[in-house]
């Protein structure tokens, strides 16, 4: 395959993944501004922080309200990771390599760049659940198509190693924004309000029912991190993504004497979160230890692109 | 004026009677409300063009009129054995040009006509390329003026488009009405990205593998064909490459993969002759490939078409063509030239001064029917300012008469209104030479007007060859 072709896919991938993120985002977000007291300004900017786009709001807090935010998340052209942004990157991705999709994933992501177009701030207003249900089903109709329709060769594992770099990168800056409240400190307050932000990480993302399938209603900073760093079976935990993620570059890189050193980054990230509980992550630092795995993941992303041209 | 349902008569022709009872059928709510679907197909999959220049929307679709154009069996047997001489023909004369200039020996063609046309490449002079083919898909422009009168407005020897509105229009057909099909026996077109691939295949150079690796070259996303780029490549089941993915080493081509260097053996390039080769061609170029023209003139890779096949196309060539079928093939032209005058020559000057008024008037470098003076069509403020034009270059100027272009029925908010078209079928020269039965029909949506480009407000239809 040719390495344009890859980088594009990989790439398309990792902003659809980013639209869909940031959407899940926008519905928790929204969903605490509901209860009342709470400072909501505070979390909406946090959002913006997850999506990592917060430098690029004003830094005095009377400078915005949440209308600024949700323009900034979703419409604003200037920020590049809005899903407005992120959707229309996506489409040139695609548009570059029309011949390595099917029609049906065309179609899912042409559509859904024709719909942006005409969403307005009346939109975001009147509509905002229903457009960001509409966002998510977008990724959900490429992922969908992608896997009834897609020749199983090295387009596709490209396509989602893209997915599930992005999903941990996600997954891991959601933590590092929200570590504070995971704190075991914060166990000692306990509480309506604490109860109200632990869950509000695991709708972040959209954990919060599969969470319930595995500790039933029991919540905890400790269990919460755990099932978002750790349980292999939930399909945006750290561990999972990185298990997809040494499955995809094993294929890709079968048979070739090329170098290896992202498929041995990735191994080694499996490895150790395979061998490490969560007790030992609270004591050595839950902060250190997601700002060391973001640092991995960044490596992790300029050892594909070197290994497989895309420069 | 010829209209091709209605004939010259009242009545209807044999081959439009199912497509006139299926109008009077339908009715114009149904039509027009199928026709909108259709625009909506067209938007999701993105079958557009780019208008350069022009501001707003920069992905614009082609009208599509779902009236479809209706040859019978015998006149398809006529244009397609037509076009096969012309395909034939040109080649001949590009592999003469290039060689020996036979023609231009024997005082047939002009001397200067040739080795001073822009469009003639001295880097090729001595190259022979796989199979003596140069283009290797010929768009002949036709139009129809009467029941048996069919001329040639012009060829297209480089790199000819339209062939995906061929395809995709048939689709749009087969989905939305495929009733119509099941009453009409119309002859498959979908053979004709296999045909193509076998095309390349057929020229690739003698070294390559006996599978021989093709690519599509465009300009990219942004080039105004993109869309039939990718979906050639698509349907070809071969890669779709940009300038920056090939390079050459040790006069090889090479595209860069995941996997490291693969050699390519046929480019089917989609991009000009100035862009091709920035060491040989325009050194500005960001387009092009170093040292590509180096290694296909080694034999190493074919291109297609072949360099300076320009020649074969340009608007003052195309007057010597029927010349050129009688010198290279003994024949005699099965479809003819339109009469042409040629404003180099003193006689022509005069008598295209003369009568302005009455003739289509074209640059002789010019497409896209940009730059043309239909007169008929003119003021007189318009005719006086082409006028001083054609003074100060009378050699970049070439006049036709005017000619009635024949008409088809197209739906208009519903109704079935006339309006005039032109038809280019694309052959195909490989091993063979040979035709898809089928063809792109434009459409001048305009009442009246006779200028069928997509630039200018033309649409496209469904062509039909009846089978026998």
């Amino acid at each position: 395959m040719l390495s344009r072709t890859a980088e594009n896919l990989y790439w398309m991938a990792r902003y659809i993944e980013r639209a869909d993120s940031t959407a899940r985002l926008v519905e928790m977000a929204n969903r605490i501004a509901i209860v009342p007291g709470e400072d909501n300004l505070n979390e909406w900017r946090s959002i913006a922080a997850v999506a990592g786009s917060h430098h690029l709001l004003p830094s005095d807090k009377n400078g915005f309200d949440k209308h600024t935010i949700l323009r900034h998340l979703i419409i604003d052209t200037q920020n590049p990771s809005s899903i407005c942004s992120c959707i229309t990157k996506a489409r040139e991705n695609a548009r570059a390599v029309r011949t390595a999709l099917t029609q049906e994933m065309w179609e899912a992501i042409n559509n859904g760049w024709r719909k942006l177009q005409s969403v307005d701030e009346q939109d975001l207003v009147r509509n905002l659940s229903d457009l960001m249900d509409w966002v998510k089903n977008r990724s959900a109709s490429l992922r969908g198509a992608s896997e009834i329709g897609m020749l199983r060769n090295e387009g596709y594992d490209f396509l989602r190693l893209g997915g599930y770099v992005e999903r941990a990168d996600m997954t891991l800056r959601l933590l590092d924004v929200k570590y504070y409240v995971l704190l075991p400190e914060t166990e000692v307050v306990g509480g309506a309000r604490d109860h109200h932000q632990w869950t509000s990480v695991l709708r972040a993302a959209s954990a919060l029912r599969a969470y319930h399938h595995v500790y039933r209603d029991d919540y905890s900073p400790w269990k919460i991190a755990d099932f978002l760093i750790l349980n292999p079976m939930f399909p945006r935990s750290l561990i999972f993504c990185y298990e997809q993620i040494g499955v995809c570059l094993k294929h890709l890189l079968n048979g070739s004497s090329r170098s290896q050193t992202c498929f041995a980054t990735a191994n080694s990230v499996v490895a150790h979160l395979s061998d490490i509980g969560m007790g030992e992550i609270f004591q050595e630092g839950l902060h250190e230890f997601i700002t060391e795995k973001i640092l991995i993941n960044q490596q992790l992303s300029s050892e594909i692109a070197k290994v497989f041209y895309f420069e | 004026m010829f209209d091709e349902m209605r004939g010259d008569r009242a009545g209807v022709r044999l081959p439009y009677e199912k497509i006139n009872q299926w109008l009077e059928k339908a009715g114009p709510e149904l039509l027009q409300q199928k026709s909108a679907e259709i625009e909506a197909i067209f938007r999701r999959i993105g079958i557009t063009f780019a208008v350069y220049g022009e501001g707003g929307d920069p992905e614009r679709l082609i009208p599509f009129d779902i009236v479809p154009r209706v040859f019978s069996a015998s006149e398809w047997r006529k244009l397609s054995r037509g076009v096969i001489q012309r395909a034939r023909a040109l080649n001949a004369f590009l592999y003469d040009v290039y060689h020996r200039g036979e023609i231009l020996k024997k005082g047939i063609i002009p001397e200067s006509l040739v080795y001073q046309n822009k469009a003639f490449l001295p880097q090729m002079i001595g190259v022979t390329p796989p199979g003596k083919v140069y283009s290797h898909i010929v768009g002949v422009d036709i139009v129809r003026t009467g029941e048996n009168e069919f001329y040639v407005l012009e060829d297209n020897c480089r790199t000819p488009s339209g062939v995906s509105y061929m395809l995709e229009n048939r689709e749009i057909m087969l989905r939305m009405f495929p009733e119509l099909f099941s009453s009409n026996a119309v002859e498959d077109i979908d053979e004709y990205p296999g045909a193509l691939r076998r095309t390349l295949e057929d020229v690739a150079p003698l070294s390559a593998s006996r599978v021989p690796t093709c690519v599509l070259m465009t300009p990219g996303p942004f080039n105004s064909a993109y869309y039939e780029h990718s979906l050639l490549a698509d349907l070809m089941g071969i890669e779709l490459v940009e300038a920056y993915d090939l390079f050459v080493d040790h006069d090889k081509v090479w595209m860069k993969t995941t996997k490291g260097p693969k050699q390519i053996d046929v480019i089917y390039r989609r991009i000009d002759d100035d862009f091709l080769d920035p060491l040989v061609f325009r050194p500005d170029s960001m387009l092009g490939v170093p040292g590509l023209f180096h290694a296909y003139c080694k034999g190493n890779v074919t291109l297609c078409s072949a360099p300076g096949s320009g020649i074969a196309d340009d608007k003052a060539i195309y007057m010597y063509v029927p010349q050129m079928i009688s010198f290279y093939l003994g024949e005699t032209p099965i479809l003819e030239n339109i009469p042409t005058w040629y404003c180099a020559k003193d006689d022509d000057l005069k008598y295209v001064l003369e009568h302005l008024d009455e003739l289509v008037v074209k640059e002789v470098h010019g497409s896209g029917g940009y730059g043309m003076l239909i007169g008929p069509h003119e003021t007189k403020e318009n005719i006086e300012l082409y006028r001083r034009r054609i003074e100060v270059n009378p050699a970049e100027f070439i006049a036709q008469p005017t000619l009635q272009l024949s008409t088809c029925p197209t739906m208009k908010d519903g109704e079935a209104v006339s309006r005039h078209v032109d038809f280019r079928p694309f052959c195909l020269v490989g091993k063979q030479t040979c035709l898809v039965p089928g063809g792109l029909t434009r459409v001048a949506l305009r009442e009246g007007s006779l200028v069928v480009n997509s630039s200018q407000g033309g649409g496209v239809k469904d062509t039909w060859i009846l089978t026998e």
